[in-house]
């Protein structure tokens, strides 16, 4: 089973959400850190890194003795990344995407692939967390890459956690691809309301049944719930607007470990989800597919 | 020789666009002829990523030996230098301003990186 936390707006709670799941599940559970721009679930689920491996995309190097200059490659490629103006081919390798078509369509098989590092994927055990993290490197602007890199490295016998990027960009889509089932966070606000139905989109378009966590109610108006209510999307938890739940967060503590009255919220969520019979929620499920992930 | 102007309209009097890569249009004016066509970069303004790359092979293609603009980047730059197309960078405001000011010999060749991208 994995459960996939997402959001439309950033900032409503995906990682409070997520790490706090992850803790209050009390078995052994995996946790993957998805937001490989900014991974912050290692702030609250502290522990030793166990491992540690270096990524890396496949970009093309050109062997200029066995190159005619004909530009087959650079007609081929959609990224901008190998260029050929009747001359040897010029390659960006920070545009490239490791798709290996200009290596396939040389006549000549003059080009090669090579090894560009784009981050790395560590492994930290935390009580009865397995977080699986992915880190993008500075200046590198390519992720998805990084976190299939990152989802392949779950084991498929262990329930996961996956804390989502923000958003419904490449990214997001690469790692809530093969999920079970989406939680969407978001906030009682027009803001949170707006951002939420592009998410509601994204994750219809991808097929996964899905519902709302409504976080910091109490902060703006019903509209989300309205919303919620209009389109038959389950609302399957609400977290008030606690100023002990932010002043936790602060420091790096778990609401699970500070404030252990919330701990029935997250058992209550982990029951509707984790442990879900897809058909209570009125949706079809989606089986996690390997070959989409 | 074919000089590209970087521009957003379709004549000599349109005004100059100091971009390169995200500019609406390329105006290529011919020197031995005196004569101009314009070649549309909607696909150059509408990209995700090279744009300037792009910008770069479409000039190259249209047989442009000179590049007169505002600035343009370092990956632009890289492709536009081994293609063999000198860049300028100009103040004039309108093409026709510009061809003058090239024609006078009043515009310098960017000769680095740095120098295109002012």
């Amino acid at each position: 089973m994995i459960l996939g936390i997402a959001s439309g707006k950033g900032g409503t709670g995906k990682t409070t959400v997520a790490v706090n799941l992850a803790r209050a599940f009390g078995s052994p559970v995996q946790l993957l850190d998805c937001d490989v721009e900014e991974p912050n679930d290692h702030l609250f689920l502290r522990g030793p890194v166990r491992e540690q491996e270096i990524i890396t995309l496949p970009v093309p190097q050109v062997d200029a003795s066995l190159c005619d200059a004909c530009g087959e490659c650079s007609r081929f490629c959609q990224y901008s990344a190998i260029v050929s103006l009747r001359t040897t081919p010029i390659v960006f390798p920070e545009l490239c995407h490791g798709c290996g078509g200009c290596t396939l369509v040389c006549p000549q098989g003059a080009i090669r692939e090579t090894e560009r590092r784009i981050g790395v994927v560590e492994t930290v055990e935390s009580e009865n967390v397995t977080l699986i993290q992915g880190r993008l490197d500075v200046g590198v602007a390519l992720a998805p890459p990084l976190i299939r890199a990152a989802k392949s490295r779950m084991r498929r016998e262990t329930p996961a956690i996956l804390d989502a990027p923000p958003g419904t960009s490449c990214p997001v889509i690469a790692a809530l691809r093969g999920t079970d089932l989406v939680a969407l966070v978001t906030e009682p606000t027009p803001f949170g309301l707006h951002d939420l139905t592009l998410a509601v989109d994204m994750v219809r378009e991808l097929g996964i049944p899905f519902g709302v966590v409504v976080n910091r109610v109490g902060i703006g108006d019903d509209r989300v719930h309205g919303f919620c209510a209009a389109e038959k999307i389950p609302v399957l938890l609400e977290i008030p607007d606690d100023r002990r739940i932010a002043e936790a967060y602060s420091i790096g503590s778990l609401i699970v470990d500070a404030l252990p009255e919330y701990r029935g919220l997250f058992m209550s969520l982990i029951e509707k989800t984790m442990t879900l019979k897809c058909a209570e929620i009125g949706v079809s499920a989606g089986g996690y597919d390997e070959n989409q992930a | 020789m074919k000089i590209a102007f970087t521009t957003s309209g379709e004549t000599l009097d349109a005004p100059m666009d100091v971009r390169f890569g995200r500019a609406p249009k390329f105006l290529v004016y011919d020197t031995d002829k005196n004569t101009f066509e314009v070649i549309d970069n909607r696909q150059g303004v509408q990209a995700a990523q090279g744009a300037g790359i792009q910008a770069a092979e479409t000039v190259a293609r249209a047989g442009v030996k000179s590049l007169v603009t505002g600035h343009c980047g370092p990956k632009a730059f890289r492709v536009l230098a081994a293609a063999g197309i000198t860049i300028y960078c100009a103040g004039a405001t309108t093409v026709a301003a510009a061809l003058k000011d090239f024609r006078a010999g009043k515009l310098a060749p960017a000769e680095s990186v740095d120098d295109a991208w002012q």
